[in-house]
């Protein structure tokens, strides 16, 4: 009787091995670390399908910050890396992680608060300024606090208007440390001023009373990178189908159906590949 | 709250449209979690029972251990799992890491301890009940377990669906194994993690409620079971 449950047990066990059998992992398919702004705008929900459709090979995205992607990326757990934050991206290519970084898109950041606007900023262009009044004001301000893109260009835009917000934090200035999307829940639930990318706060749906305050400074803007990862540090790396992925997202097809991808009618990123470049490459 | 009739309303629609993506949302989280349960009730019941029924030096100090850890952090045992599934770890050849066996792995981690823990405890009292019968009977150690293990499978199936409850509800590991990819490897509490970051708090709130209702439906399946399994039992 004893014996029987013991022996339905292991035949249980073998078949849920075998139900978790890789048969997927048999196709064709890349695996891209990739930043929470990217997914979260459903860019890759309308990309890959076509990328799919044309080419048979599944692309399984992991979505986070980018300061993790690119640790997960040097761990060799991806085949292409695609975040946003250009100096980090040429370190990993430089330090031979990364076979070359090309441009792929744009969009920019934009600072997002509550419609009292208690620092005063509310339709400027000028963001040092803006993060200046902010500080001064002591209004809150949401950081990621993750190491991400977004929070390097936070902070590198803080050390631009000469403040060292640290030394407020758990005051006015709250570091969340968690994604994009979290920190602008806890933005709107505490009326705090947040910088997020543009294409997450147009696909946000939890938006509150907030509003977009700064907007259209240069220093603002945001651009993306692709990277396949290097199969000289990582022979793991699916070389063909991760670098046809990256072909396709800089070919004129992958390019128009980035910039074609709106939410309410708005473009979220803007295609910004050198095609001219990559055809003599 | 607008937002709990709106959310209710929708997943009752989801649940009602069978909607397919939320099929395969809702089918992966119960593999993952029931096979987490199983693997955690070969490993954990027979390191209960025998805890129970065994005396040895240091025995309060296993057990103190054992009941500690069922309060292992998901996020620790995620990154545990991660570290040695990565292609830069010990294990990282098998190319589990971003798989549901990752994340049944970690699962297991987490629950295995709770079902020892549990089942230690409910042996145990068993055990002191028929521990001069044993006596009497000069039974073998082996011989005492299967015996408690096999009258006290009731509780045992109670100890059991804490633990599937614990690996269902759970996102902190899962989310770091698996890494939360559409069509491979996002389960019910990943999807919350991602809607509410996407700040789409009626959605997030509706699979909730989903979720719930399937752990509902275990819970009562498995109880109609174990009724009618006691029927026959005692008839």
């Amino acid at each position: 009787m004893k014996s029987t449950a013991i022996w339905l047990g292991l035949a249980a066990l073998a078949g849920v091995m075998a139900a978790f059998s890789p048969a997927n992992a048999q196709d064709k398919s890349i695996l891209v670390q990739s930043t929470t702004s990217t997914a979260n705008s459903g860019l890759y929900d309308y990309l890959l399908p076509a990328f799919e459709k044309a080419s048979g090979i599944k692309v399984n995205v992991v979505a986070v910050g980018t300061g993790q992607a690119i640790k997960n990326a040097q761990n060799c757990d991806a085949d292409v890396l695609l975040v946003h934050a250009k100096a980090s991206e040429e370190k990993f290519v430089a330090e031979g992680y990364g076979v070359k970084r090309f441009d792929l898109m744009y969009n920019d950041f934009v600072i997002v608060g509550p419609a009292a606007d208690p620092a005063g900023v509310s339709g400027s262009n000028d963001a040092m300024t803006a993060l200046a009044k902010i500080a001064e004001a002591k209004a809150l301000f949401a950081s990621r606090g993750d190491d991400s893109g977004t929070n390097k260009k936070e902070i590198a835009l803080w050390n631009a208007a000469g403040i060292d917000p640290s030394e407020s934090s758990g005051d006015w200035y709250r570091s969340t440390g968690s994604g994009m999307g979290a920190t602008l829940n806890a933005g709107v639930g505490m009326g705090a001023y947040v910088l997020t990318d543009r294409a997450t706060w147009i696909s946000f749906v939890n938006k509150g009373d907030f509003t977009i305050a700064v907007e259209g400074d240069k220093a603002l803007f945001n651009q993306y990178g692709v990277i396949l990862v290097n199969p000289d540090k990582c022979p793991s790396v699916k070389v063909a189908e991760g670098q046809a992925f990256i072909d396709w997202l800089l070919s004129n097809e992958g390019q128009d159906a980035i910039g074609s991808y709106k939410i309410n009618g708005q473009p979220l990123f803007f295609p910004s590949a050198d095609r001219a470049q990559m055809k003599a490459g | 709250m607008q937002d709990f009739a709106e959310a209710f309303l929708f997943a009752f629609r989801q649940i009602a449209g069978l909607d397919p993506d939320l099929l395969e949302i809702i089918g992966l989280s119960l593999r993952v979690s029931l096979a987490a349960t199983l693997v955690s009730c070969l490993v954990g019941l027979p390191i209960g029972a025998l805890v129970a029924v065994s005396r040895f030096p240091g025995r309060a100090g296993v057990i103190v251990i054992m009941n500690a850890l069922m309060g292992l952090p998901p996020v620790v045992v995620g990154l545990f799992v991660y570290l040695n599934l990565s292609r830069a770890g010990p294990l990282g050849w098998m190319g589990l890491l971003y798989t549901p066996a990752a994340m049944v792995i970690a699962q297991s981690i987490l629950i295995s301890p709770i079902v020892a823990a549990l089942s230690r405890q409910v042996l145990e009292d068993l055990f002191n009940e028929y521990r001069e019968q044993f006596a009497s009977f000069a039974l073998s150690r082996l011989a005492q377990v299967r015996a408690i293990l096999w009258d006290g499978r009731y509780s045992l199936i109670t100890v059991a669906l804490a633990a599937f409850g614990r690996s269902a509800a759970e996102v902190g590991a899962v989310i770091i194994v698996g890494g939360n990819i559409e069509h491979l490897t996002r389960v019910m509490t990943t999807a919350i993690a991602l809607e509410t970051s996407k700040g789409d708090l009626p959605l997030a709130m509706a699979l909730g409620i989903v979720l719930l209702i399937l752990a509902l439906g275990v819970n009562a399946l498995v109880s109609a079971l174990r009724l009618t399994a006691a029927r026959y039992a005692y008839a």
